[in-house]
């Protein structure tokens, strides 16, 4: 028994389009549920006692029921209810409520480690309310938290291939086709496991870079050095 | 045309059976499996460390569901017929181990370095420096990720129902073509997940307390 890859080779387009879709799906939904949560946050930190234990339990049951039944809730249920959604839709709907979830969880976790007293220092300079949440405890907090919402961030690009059982064409969806057209299941597996791996290993090193770049402790010293470079 | 009643409930309530028995078989095999990849990622051989450090990374960056198609279609395709039962627990494990050996890992290296030193000078083995004085204190320090990582895995072996074995998803997928009721029939499913996960979330979380709780003393 051989291995032959050129017919799995040849069906690029496919591939292509499922790689696409992928990173636009996990983009999106990495984008959409990360504003979500910090409004969640936001939420749960400004809002009443009563809204604090809205958002805990949607955090409790999206983190304790797993990612496909939360999928299949929305593709097979909201049509009962008038609301028509294409697979992909539907797909970039629940990785979003799924993710925002879990980054609600981490990033309360990162505002809770910020200290009281910061939060009285920024009131005591004449800062609103707003502006204490979003400089004196978003930002820090995200800082803390960025590498456990980068897992995060890649745990959920894994997931979307579960988003093929809805028939929603992604790379997972797209190694279904290409079987089917070439017979090659195990050529086909390896080469889509292969792309996987590349797009994972890349978002790590991307989201450590990101991280580098926005949360990079930038001391005074350093400012006038570069300052200095400059001139 | 059926309905959703009592019978098709005790049939997804049976299906959850089989996730128990799938996470039970998965946990097992890729616990041991994990151990050794922790092991092996703190060895004194340079090549162990490596080897190690690959499988994890690479069995961590791609989809469980990947290696369920390899296993199973793949496998096939090639002249070995897994069952499904088998393809699923295979699939798993392998999961688990890189998770497993991952968290490991980190317990281990989170016992002060001086037990070692301390337990080297008493002529100790290796061996014997894991056995006696190392994994007691390690295993105390993983308990609460794993509890948590256990959540994870109850969670994934939903995604076995693609080959056709019949556990808790799978179930309330072939009662919803039966019915057409999804919004009852998902709700139940999610429910029972939820009773088999959410206290496990709940011990992992007490367990991080009291271990926080006895390392400030």
């Amino acid at each position: 028994m051989s291995l032959q890859f050129e017919s799995v080779l040849a069906e690029t387009d496919i591939i292509l389009d499922g790689i696409m879709l992928t990173i636009g799906l996990s983009a999106s939904a990495i984008l959409l549920g990360l504003i979500f949560a910090v409004l969640l946050v936001a939420l749960r930190t400004l809002a009443g006692r009563w809204a604090g234990i809205a958002v805990d339990c949607y955090v409790e049951l999206m983190r304790n029921t797993p990612f496909l039944v939360q999928l299949f809730m929305i593709f097979f249920g909201l049509p009962l209810v008038g609301i028509r959604m294409s697979g992909t839709q539907a797909a970039l709907l629940a990785m979003t409520l799924n993710l925002a979830a879990y980054a609600t969880e981490i990033i309360r976790a990162g505002v809770d480690s910020i200290h009281k007293s910061q939060l009285e220092a920024g009131l005591s300079l004449a800062l609103s309310k707003r502006q204490v949440f979003q400089y004196v405890v978003l930002q820090p907090a995200f800082a803390r938290v960025w590498p456990a919402l980068s897992s995060q961030f890649v745990l959920m690009m894994l997931a979307s291939s579960i988003c093929s059982f809805i028939s929603v064409q992604e790379l997972s969806g797209a190694a279904a086709i290409i079987e089917q057209r070439t017979f090659r299941s195990f050529e086909t597996y390896i080469i889509v496991t292969v792309i996987y791996l590349l797009l994972a290993l890349s978002l790590k090193v991307f989201l450590l870079w990101l991280g580098q770049r926005l949360f990079a402790p930038v001391s005074g010293l350093a400012r006038v050095d570069a300052k200095a470079e400059a001139a | 045309m059926t309905t959703f009643g009592l019978p098709e409930a005790l049939f997804i309530l049976r299906a959850a059976g089989w996730t128990l028995v799938l996470t039970s078989v998965a946990f097992i095999l890729g616990g041991l499996i994990g151990g050794v990849f922790a092991i092996m990622r703190l060895s004194q051989v340079a090549a162990l460390r490596r080897f190690a450090a690959g499988y994890i990374l690479v069995v961590q960056s791609i989809p469980v569901l990947m290696v369920l198609f390899m296993s199973y279609y793949g496998l096939s395709a090639m002249g070995v017929e897994l069952p499904p039962f088998l393809a699923a627990a295979a699939s798993l494990s392998i999961y688990v181990s890189a998770y497993l050996a991952e968290i490991w890992r980190g317990s281990i290296q989170s016992v002060p370095f001086q037990q070692w030193e301390a337990s080297a000078s008493l002529a100790l083995t290796r061996g014997q420096q894991y056995r006696y004085i190392i994994l007691p204190q390690a295993i105390r320090i993983s308990l609460p990720p794993t509890v948590g990582f256990l959540v994870q895995l109850v969670k994934n072996t939903s995604i076995v129902s693609v080959v056709g074995f019949v556990e808790l998803s799978r179930a309330g997928q072939l009662v919803n073509n039966a019915t057409f009721q999804p919004f009852q029939i998902f709700t139940l499913v999610a429910l029972i997940y939820f009773a088999i996960c959410f206290p496990l979330s709940r011990l992992s979380r007490h367990l991080e307390q009291v271990m926080n709780a006895s390392r400030s003393h």
